[in-house]
């Protein structure tokens, strides 16, 4: 387990996801409200706030995954790259190839540990022949520290493994396809706290390849994993800054009152 | 003083009461409860039992009845065939033989047994002729015809010739007939039941396994004992073969668009309600849908597979699109997010992930279905499946066209028939019937077991 590391570098000021007046509804419902947010590119961004506060949400608006819940409309603009996402030219297959995204639960495929990794270039067509799908696998393996817990298993059912080795998986198959950004929604909420450390370090890990953005219930990780963190409540974006800035001198009465226990 | 202790008395709310006895004799309530526990499971076990009863009464009465339709009296005697007789002509010409019936074939055979008879010494008392014909069945002539002109060659020579033996007397043989009944029988006679017995111990007559029951088509109503499911068998094959290919892709591509791609709206909710309403219609409704759409109006021929298999299809298909989307429910939607979350697109999430998790449910649920529809017999009636048929249809696809009954049908017809050898006749084709329930039920199970997966 790492400490919780308040002071850290960003290594890099490029914008990777530019968000601009989002708001999304479920029906009549307003989840989210004028969230502005400037992600940044090879870092880790962790949304925090309590239960309902539309982080999840706003994470599922970043692959328009949100597109899949029948009564959700989302407005404002969200740029990749300077690429509105939500313009009428983009495919969201096409787009979530280039964003991953691992889920609160783990959700493997129930098919081969090999056929979860190689699924997705396989059906974008990143491959050629089957040795280099092999070396993918194994490189994506690798990566989710999972390789040397597996090789020798390849095609046994993903569903065989454990929480913590299901997850890792997920993280596996979702960097597989060579995405810019990871979102990882709650991804360690159904793991140990050992399986959770070994997941953290490789989000630090990856972090040099890729912008992660992270969901957590957990301050402790947001602390710990994360150099930029925001902060949502009851639908607002509350405060957005570096985590060492949000944990330690926040602005907002209502983060305060958040990161030190009294609401949430 | 006594105001302050009046103060500190307790208050007035009353406690809970608690139940206050020895936990080894329960109290009224929990007698009572375990009571009404002990009837509740008497009365399920009385409702098992009941059922079980049924189940076996039912078992017994139809494989008592219909087991000894799968054996069948023949009489195996060598018949001159008398090339005088058969071809006057003497050309050995198939097309010229033709002109000779069926009844120039029964006095050879009558000739035949009539010499056997003699040889092994039988007594044959006062009975004639005829009455020896009457012996065997009016079909062996017909039998003995085909065998010639399928190979005229035969003509002149002597052939080993396996007759089935008339209804009464394999009746007689089953316990169907007995001397009395035959007294009274203007179709049989005690003399010529004894005189069975008498051809058994000479070994000319005896009782074996039947295939023809299986293989043969259906008999007019006097000869019960050449009557035979091979038409019905084939026409309900045919009929399942157009079911499963029309039904299993119309059921799950219907089931699919409704579940994943269609929007939830009113005119889905009415499409689905529509769904489960027709899969109560009654089947005879169907009937009259196929007769004035398919024949009527489309001018399909009557009688034809295609007509009952496009009109079982109809009635199948609610019954393959309601489990079907059951089953697609079920799959969970984390499945789903997985396969979206890595950029595989609606069709490609339902083709490699979703539909094969569903499939146990599919299969499960289209095998039900067909099993249903092959015991179907109302919608048939009223498209003509009813028909006497004694030509094989064709084979597929053009033999989809031509008459054929079906086995729930000939099942039907046979019970219509006055001949008592049809009752034995009817209860073994409920046999062949629940054979292939029992393994297309069976089908159903390993496939479900095969493809279960757990997640």
């Amino acid at each position: 387990m790492k400490d919780l590391r308040l002071e850290r570098d960003v290594q890099t000021e490029t914008n990777k996801i530019e968000a601009r007046k989002v708001q999304v509804y479920y029906g009549t419902n307003h989840a989210l409200k004028d969230v502005d947010v400037d992600i940044l590119d090879k870092t880790v961004t962790a949304f925090i706030g309590p239960s309902g506060c539309g982080k999840s949400t706003f994470l599922r608006c970043l692959n328009r995954m949100n597109d899949t819940v029948a009564s959700a409309k989302v407005q404002g603009a969200i740029t990749l790259d300077g690429e509105d996402i939500y313009d009428a030219r983009v495919d969201p297959v096409q787009l979530r190839a280039k964003i991953g995204m691992v889920f609160q639960k783990p959700n493997p495929f129930p098919k081969s540990i090999y056929d979860n990794v190689a699924y997705g270039p396989k059906i974008h067509g990143l491959t050629r022949t089957k040795a280099e799908l092999d070396e993918v696998v194994e490189a994506c393996l690798r990566k989710a520290a999972l390789w040397n817990e597996v090789k020798d298993r390849l095609q046994s059912p993903g569903t065989g493994l454990s929480g913590g080795q299901q997850q890792r998986l997920c993280i596996a198959r979702a960097i597989a396809t060579s995405p810019e950004v990871l979102l990882m929604d709650e991804p360690c909420s159904a793991l140990d706290p050992i399986a959770t450390a070994q997941v953290e370090e490789l989000i630090d890990e990856l972090r040099s390849q890729f912008s992660v953005v992270i969901v957590t219930h957990s301050m402790q990780q947001a602390a710990r994993v994360s150099q930029r963190t925001a902060f949502f409540h009851l639908g607002n974006l509350v405060e957005y800054g570096e985590t060492g800035a949000i944990f330690t001198n926040p602005k907002d009465p209502r983060t305060e009152s958040y990161i030190t226990g009294r609401i949430g | 003083m006594t105001d302050g202790s009046m103060t500190l008395a307790p208050m007035a709310t009353p406690e809970p009461a608690r139940l206050r006895h020895s936990l080894f004799a329960p109290d009224k309530r929990t007698a009572a409860r375990n009571a009404q526990e002990a009837r509740f499971r008497f009365y399920g076990l009385v409702a098992i039992v009941i059922a079980l009863l049924a189940l076996v009464w039912l078992l017994f009465s139809i494989f008592s009845a219909g087991l000894p339709a799968f054996r069948q009296t023949f009489v195996e005697i060598p018949v001159t065939l008398d090339a005088a007789v058969l071809d006057k002509a003497g050309h050995g010409d198939p097309a010229e033989m033709a002109s000779v019936t069926t009844i120039g074939y029964g006095k050879l055979i009558g000739k035949a047994l009539a010499a056997e008879i003699e040889a092994k010494g039988i007594d044959i008392g006062a009975m004639t002729p005829k009455d020896l014909v009457g012996m065997i069945s009016e079909n062996a002539a017909a039998d003995l015809r085909d065998r010639v002109l399928a190979d005229p060659k035969l003509l002149g020579t002597t052939v080993q010739f396996t007759a089935l033996a008339n209804g009464r007397i394999d009746g007689y043989f089953k316990g169907r007939v007995t001397m009395e009944s035959a007294a009274r029988d203007n179709n049989t006679s005690p003399e010529k039941l004894m005189l069975a017995d008498k051809l058994v111990a000479a070994g000319v007559m005896d009782m074996r396994f039947n295939p023809g029951f299986l293989v043969m088509p259906d008999a007019s109503d006097k000869r019960p004992e050449a009557a035979g499911l091979g038409v019905a068998i084939i026409g309900s094959l045919y009929m399942m073969a157009v079911v499963l290919c029309l039904a299993l892709p119309i059921g799950v591509a219907a089931s699919v668009y409704l579940e994943e791609f269609a929007p939830k709206n009113r005119w889905t909710d009415l499409i689905e309600v529509n769904i489960a309403n027709l899969a109560a219609v009654p089947s005879i409704v169907y009937g009259i849908l196929g007769l004035s759409f398919f024949i009527n109006f489309a001018g399909l021929p009557q009688s034809a597979p295609i007509v009952g298999g496009l009109v079982l299809t109809l009635m199948t298909l609610p019954r393959i699109i309601i489990p079907t989307r059951a089953a697609l429910k079920a799959v969970p939607p984390s499945i789903r997010d997985a396969a979206l979350g890595v950029g595989a697109s609606k069709l490609q999430t339902v083709t490699h992930h979703v539909l094969p998790l569903a499939m146990p449910g599919v299969l499960t649920g289209t095998i039900i279905g067909l099993a249903q529809a092959l015991g179907e017999t109302a919608p048939l009636l009223l498209i003509g499946m009813v028909a006497f048929v004694r030509d094989f249809p064709g084979a597929p696809l053009s033999g989809l066209f031509d008459p054929a009954s079906a086995l729930p049908v000939q099942i039907y017809n046979w019970t219509q028939r006055g001949d008592p050898g049809f009752v034995e006749r009817a209860s073994g084709a409920i046999i062949v019937l629940l054979v292939f329930l029992i393994i297309m039920n069976t089908a159903a199970i390993i496939l479900r077991r095969r493809y279960e997966r757990r997640w």
